[in-house]
């Protein structure tokens, strides 16, 4: 039973790491900035998850108490990832100033980083 | 008499368990604790959230969260191999327009950072008035079914579930 946990915290180590490892290497490897930031969002959630359960599978099995903290961390990144990499998607947008490769928005209004319109209030 | 003093019930049971996730404990002292923090948090914090979102399908959000991590974990996959196997200048990148049936600010979040967390698609910006999604896609052969599955997985049951 010993042997199984830590064999199983062992593979979910080394998933974790697997996919935090390729995440960074697409965050140096790919050649702009947009295709960049898929690296860092995607690639990390399933290697942190992995690290994750490894982190609970170890507490409950080898150590025999129950560990929750670990459901908080995940649900604290699943907040923040998005919104980090949004915020840096929009910042990037509007130092290209690239309205052209834009597609249009199919609405009467442009894209809230890029239009300077009063609709928003401010 | 209640609605003042509960005037946001999920936020209580949320604090309270996030208060005792924190703890990692769970005894009579931290219940009690978080069940005070539980109901102080939401009556100092009601002039920052005037509006509130109603749950209209309790059990649909179950099912959008196995979607979406089922989701996540063939996105990783898929994003692994394109960075391993495929030249960074050779991907078919491309912007696309995901024009939205959604209504509820709350709802558009979530959607935006659903598709930010799922299949090699990131979410943008939005347009001004709201009623459009721009979405940057890693590599996308087909444009057009790259909207229509985020429309058909996502946006359908977001809109069950808020609207």
């Amino acid at each position: 039973m010993h042997l199984l946990a830590e064999a199983l915290v062992a593979a979910l180590i080394l998933i974790g790491a697997f996919f935090l490892f390729v995440g960074a290497l697409g965050l140096a490897r790919l050649p702009d900035m947009m295709r960049r930031l898929h690296g860092p969002t995607k690639a990390t959630t399933l290697g942190i998850g992995a690290l994750l359960i490894a982190s609970m599978v170890y507490f409950a099995a080898v150590r025999g108490t129950f560990s929750i903290h670990e459901l908080l961390i995940t649900l604290f990144l699943f907040l923040t990832a998005p919104v980090s990499a949004h915020m840096l998607a929009k910042a990037h947008i509007l130092r290209s100033g690239g309205r052209r490769d834009l597609p249009p928005t199919g609405t009467r209004t442009g894209w809230a980083t890029l239009d300077d319109c009063k609709s928003d209030g401010t | 008499m209640r609605a003042r003093l509960l005037p946001h019930p999920l936020l209580t049971v949320l604090v309270t368990l996030v208060f005792i996730f924190l703890m990692n404990e769970v005894t009579a002292g931290v219940v009690v604790l978080g069940l005070i923090l539980g109901f102080a948090i939401p009556l100092l914090t009601a002039p920052f959230w005037p509006g509130r979102p109603r749950l209209k399908a309790p059990l649909t959000v179950a099912e959008f969260m196995l979607v979406v991590l089922w989701d996540i974990i063939i996105s990783n996959i898929e994003v692994a191999k394109l960075i391993l196997f495929r030249r960074g200048d050779r991907l078919r990148t491309r912007y696309v327009t995901v024009p939205l049936d959604l209504e509820t600010p709350e709802a558009i979040a979530l959607l935006a950072g659903t598709i930010t967390m799922t299949p090699g698609t990131v979410s943008a910006d939005l347009s001004a008035d709201g009623k459009a999604l721009l979405v940057h896609c890693l590599d996308t052969g087909d444009p057009a079914a790259t909207v229509a599955a985020i429309k058909a997985r996502y946006e359908r049951r977001l809109k069950r579930i808020f609207e």
